[in-house]
């Protein structure tokens, strides 16, 4: 598999790996694709009482492409209000990091991640 | 990102192939240059010099088999011997019957020559094996119909490693009067085998698999009592006929070398390998949710087959690039699909997925072995710290009871 050198730098140094306290209000999680299917994601956000998301996490079962989406995605977040983290479209994240036509579906998972994410937090603080 | 292409990984896939011999090469050069005859060539001395060279290689081969000289066919590997013998012996003796029988977790070649078979209109049956990978031998005599014309078993099987107990499988196919092919080609230098003894019509060999050349390998057919096979190869009558073709000098030379090589030295070298081996799978038992695949006692000592639970296998490829093994994932395969071999004997995709195939062979050594573990424990650790499943797992959720949206 020929990786582009983006996807390789965020699968071997992947940034914000870790986990936010999913029981703290101001945290929303998100838990997208199976593990018969080979990736799951789990992406977390923690969003300041004014709507900015100040912090992002990320834990990823997949392939190199799966790892370098969901850590990209993270970098993404930080600073957006939660309006424009759900404008992020997974077309940016495949031209981005150059993924191959057939881990196009890494990057719809990292979409559908912060979507999920962002339903948690909402449906949590009961918006 | 920088690589260090001068770097070759460290080799652990010698049931992928193996380099050849130096001992081998040496012996194989002058049949290419000076000795360049064609060994059926009656009239002259080159003719006889590159004849002599066949012949003494063919009872090396036989040796390390204990087999007559006379039974060795020479072919150009163990797909070619799996295909002749498969579809040489289940045609000639097609007027018993239209029944094959084999083993769901065989080499493609001979699953490949059995669907051949099949298309040609004969039935066929492919066992399951035991969830150790061996084949229960109640269920293969029960498999056996009375139209049933060859059976074929491998003698140790290339993902995993386990030998089949060929005695006693041969024996069943004895009473039922039924042809039993052994596709050999794991296990030459690795087990003893006596063909005096064993009740085998028909065996697969390959030279590259055990120091030797690619491109050659040999098919046994019995002579007592005489097993005959219909031709695959038609041509100038090589062979006794049953392949055809100018035969490959230097190549066989080279066959011949390394089966020598192997008899003499196989006593020692599978034991400096098992003790590898044992380092090897101790260093990796040492993590939690390591999965041998295969059974560990009636296995070669080459082989160690491992799925490391709660890590996706490309990453895991990926991880593990500083060393060469082959891997039971979809992500490393043409087709797409987790082994086969791993999905027969009951394995979940997710640890096929996240299957480690590594072979230890003649240049392993213990450092290999000792930067091997490291790597692994570094990676699979680091892999596990990313994994959301493996903090489910470290939660004590079962995650085969979560309900996952598939995608």
């Amino acid at each position: 598999m020929a990786y582009s050198d983006k996807v390789l730098d965020h699968y071997e140094n992947p940034r914000n790996v870790g986990t936010l306290d999913k029981d703290d209000p101001h945290v929303g999680t998100g838990m997208v694709g199976a593990p018969a299917c080979g990736d799951v994601m789990k992406l977390q956000i923690k969003v300041s009482d004014d709507g900015v998301i100040q912090d992002a996490k990320f834990k990823t079962y997949g392939c190199g492409s799966a790892i370098a989406s969901s850590s990209l995605v993270t970098e993404w977040l930080k600073g957006k209000t939660l309006d424009q983290a759900s404008e992020i479209k997974n077309s940016a994240i495949a031209e981005e990091l150059a993924l191959p036509p057939v881990k196009i579906h890494c990057s719809v998972l990292a979409e559908d991640a912060i979507k999920s994410a962002i339903a948690d937090l909402k449906s949590k603080q009961g918006k | 990102m920088t690589q260090d292409i001068a770097r070759k990984p460290i080799y652990l896939d010698y049931s992928s192939t193996t380099p050849i011999d130096p001992r081998v090469a040496e012996k194989m050069i002058p049949f290419i240059t000076e000795h360049f005859g064609n060994p059926a060539s009656r009239s002259h001395s080159f003719g006889w010099t590159a004849e002599k060279g066949v012949e003494e290689a063919r009872e090396e081969v036989a040796k390390l088999v204990n087999a007559d000289p006379r039974e060795i066919v020479w072919t150009s590997g163990a797909t070619e011997s799996n295909n002749l013998a498969i579809k040489g012996a289940s045609h000639f003796y097609s007027a018993k019957g239209k029944h094959i029988l084999t083993v769901a977790t065989e080499h493609k070649c001979v699953i490949d020559s059995f669907r051949e078979l099949e298309r040609e209109g004969y039935t066929a049956t492919y066992l399951e094996p035991e969830p150790n990978g061996l084949v229960d031998l109640e269920k293969f005599k029960k498999a056996i119909r009375p139209d049933t014309v060859l059976a074929s078993v491998m003698f140790v099987n290339n993902e995993i490693g386990v030998i089949q107990d060929i005695e006693a499988l041969g024996n069943i196919c004895r009473e039922q009067k039924v042809i039993f092919h052994v596709d050999a080609a794991q296990a030459t230098g690795k087990v003893n085998i006596d063909l005096e003894k064993l009740p085998v019509d028909l065996m697969s060999f390959s030279a590259h698999k055990t120091y030797g050349p690619k491109g050659i390998g040999a098919l046994y057919v019995r002579r007592k009592p005489r097993i005959r096979i219909e031709a695959q190869m038609h041509g100038g009558g090589h062979e006794r006929g049953m392949r055809s073709g100018t035969l490959a000098t230097h190549q066989i030379v080279g066959m011949g070398e390394a089966f020598r090589i192997a008899r003499v030295e196989m006593q020692l070298e599978n034991e400096r390998i098992r003790k590898l081996r044992d380092k090897l799978l101790h260093g990796l038992q040492d993590m939690e949710e390591v999965y041998v695949n295969g059974d560990l006692k009636q296995r070669i000592p080459h082989n160690l087959n491992i799925s490391f639970n709660y890590v996706e296998g490309e990453s895991l490829i990926m991880a593990v690039k500083d060393i060469a093994v082959s891997s039971g994932s979809a992500c490393t395969s043409a087709s797409l699909e987790p082994s086969y071999v791993l999905r027969a004997l009951g394995r979940s995709d997710e640890l096929a997925h996240s299957s480690i195939r590594f072979s230890i062979g003649r240049y392993t050594t213990e450092a290999d072995v000792d930067f091997t573990i490291q790597l692994l424990k570094e990676k699979i650790q680091k892999l596990r710290d990313l994994s959301p499943l493996w903090d489910m797992f470290k939660d004590g959720i079962d995650i085969s009871k979560v309900e996952w949206a598939a995608h």
